[in-house]
């Protein structure tokens, strides 16, 4: 069976009049179904880039991704992407907002909006969805963000630091409540951050990259032995400052 | 709402007390104007054959409203005002789109726009009526050329400005460029729009006047010009005293628009 993901040699380059910045060189890696795979880097390494190329919004200059073993254009896989600011819109309700995606894609159809309906309801979110995202809360505002990912039923999930913008004590707490909700949805995630906590405590791999222009240093199983492992549960295990030690020496290891 | 701090009820005091000073020195401004202009004619001091005064303006309105005749002038700047307006924001807004949709016909046309904008639309007024016409077809022409391109550059210029993280979102989600231009660009620059048309009431109106001095039978800039040339400088004034109830009505109602879409969102 082939993996969901799988990325091949992966390099890619920006281009402008002052010249050519190689962003990524070489990146191999698989997706198994169902994982939760965090990548960590330096600023500016690609990581972003990254998940834009995953999700087809730009185009691989060499290698190949494939998701379920055929090319991303022609695969039927489903792919949600999640921004690092939210960017509900303020001229439209909550509701309208995370159904924004099934309004584009022509999918408003009672089932998808049923759903909806379920995750408003489940992450309480349901007395707010005739509200204006501006009376929501950071972390609320995140969570119909990604309800209005989720709303297409994306196989995988593509995470861009979508905890950055709000502060520590929010972010720990949606990251866990994120964390949740893709693990109660059973879907496959790919979290890019700059928090090697946040990596850790989400993620079953974490996947470190080099500066600029990134490659892939080292790909480091999360093994945290625990019933209903949560991400905040998982920062109290005897196990993750290990982790973070490791993860911490091989990100300063460059000299 | 009712137990409120000393120091609170004071400031709300203070800002009742401010707000109605405006209002009466506003009032009071125009009631001493009006009387200034009506006394110095009546005691001659100034000539009110060329300065008219507040009466005599008044006997010429009601004198017309009598056989109807100011209705119909009125009645045609406003509707040729109304209808250039609405051209030139569904123009601009148009034209402000084909721009965005294309960043080489936008940076192709930038130069063209700059000029076309700075240029004293008035230059063009006698052109028009060469190429259209004496008729409405100049007069409205004339009220959109006057304001077209300050909106289609101020338009665009809102569009650029929009977040591209905010576009990215709609590819995210499997739009299309349409998608963005539906869901985000326009949305988002309703406001833009609105300011703009606050500007444009007044930019059409400016047009209308120009293109009635020129190509005019009916109207408040026909009857302003006819009235200079036969000496009626009644007729000058009072219509001047029109326009300007009229701009200030139409600017109200622009307002009253912004108010409404400022309740919904």
């Amino acid at each position: 069976m082939n993996p969901l993901l799988e990325l091949n040699h992966v390099s890619y380059a920006y281009h402008s009049m002052s010249g050519e910045t190689q962003a990524l060189s070489n990146i191999s890696f698989q997706v198994e179904d169902g994982e939760f795979i965090s990548i960590v880097g330096p600023s500016g390494c690609g990581k972003s880039t990254l998940l834009s190329l995953i999700s087809g919004l730009i185009e691989p200059e060499t290698g190949s991704i494939k998701l379920n073993g055929t090319n991303i254009h022609d695969s039927s896989t489903n792919i949600g992407y999640m921004l690092q600011k939210d960017h509900l819109f303020e001229w439209r309700t909550v509701y309208s907002n995370v159904l924004l995606g099934l309004e584009i894609q022509k999918k408003l159809t009672s089932r998808n909006k049923d759903n909806v309906d379920y995750m408003l309801e489940t992450y309480g979110l349901q007395k707010f969805r005739d509200s204006k995202p501006s009376e929501l809360s950071g972390g609320m505002r995140q969570r119909a963000a990604l309800i209005r990912t989720l709303a297409l039923e994306p196989d995988l999930l593509l995470l861009d630091e979508p905890f950055s913008a709000l502060d520590y004590q929010t972010r720990l707490s949606v990251g866990d409540d994120i964390g949740s909700i893709i693990k109660h949805e059973k879907k496959t995630a790919i979290l890019v951050t700059h928090d090697l906590s946040e990596a850790i405590s989400l993620g079953d791999r974490v996947i470190i990259l080099s500066k600029r222009p990134g490659s892939i240093r080292k790909i480091v199983p999360i093994h945290i032995d625990m019933e209903d492992r949560t991400a905040l549960k998982s920062r109290n295990a005897p196990e993750f400052k290990d982790y973070f030690n490791l993860i911490w020496k091989e990100l300063n290891d460059d000299e | 709402m009712n137990d409120l701090s000393i120091s609170q009820a004071k400031y709300l005091a203070e800002h009742i007390r401010h707000k109605r000073i405006v209002t009466i020195a506003r009032i009071m401004v125009f009631v001493i104007f009006m009387l200034l202009w009506e006394v110095t004619t009546r005691l001659q001091i100034i000539d009110s054959f060329i300065f008219s005064s507040p009466s005599r303006i008044a006997t010429t309105f009601i004198s017309m409203t009598k056989d109807g005749s100011i209705f119909t002038h009125i009645g045609i700047t406003l509707a040729e005002t109304l209808v250039s307006f609405m051209l030139v924001n569904v123009i601009g807004v148009a034209v402000a789109v084909l721009l965005w949709l294309s960043k080489k016909t936008s940076e192709i046309m930038e130069p063209y726009l700059v000029v076309l904008n700075s240029l004293p639309k008035s230059a063009l007024a006698p052109l028009l009526i060469v190429w259209l016409g004496a008729n409405t077809k100049t007069i409205i022409v004339a009220g959109i050329s006057v304001a077209i391109f300050g909106t289609i550059i101020s338009m665009y210029a809102g569009f650029v400005e929009v977040n591209p993280e905010k576009i990215k979102l709609i590819y995210t989600l499997g739009g299309r460029k349409r998608h963005a231009l539906f869901k985000v660009v326009l949305p988002s620059n309703i406001p833009n729009l609105i300011s703009n048309m606050k500007v444009n009431i007044g930019l059409s109106l400016v047009g209308v006047i120009i293109g009635e001095f020129l190509a005019a039978r009916r109207g408040l800039g026909y009857l302003i010009i006819y009235g200079s040339q036969v000496f009626k400088l009644d007729w000058v004034m009072m219509s001047i005293v029109i326009l300007c109830i009229i701009a200030m009505v139409l600017y109200k109602l622009i307002n009253l628009l912004e108010k409404c879409y400022l309740k919904r969102i």
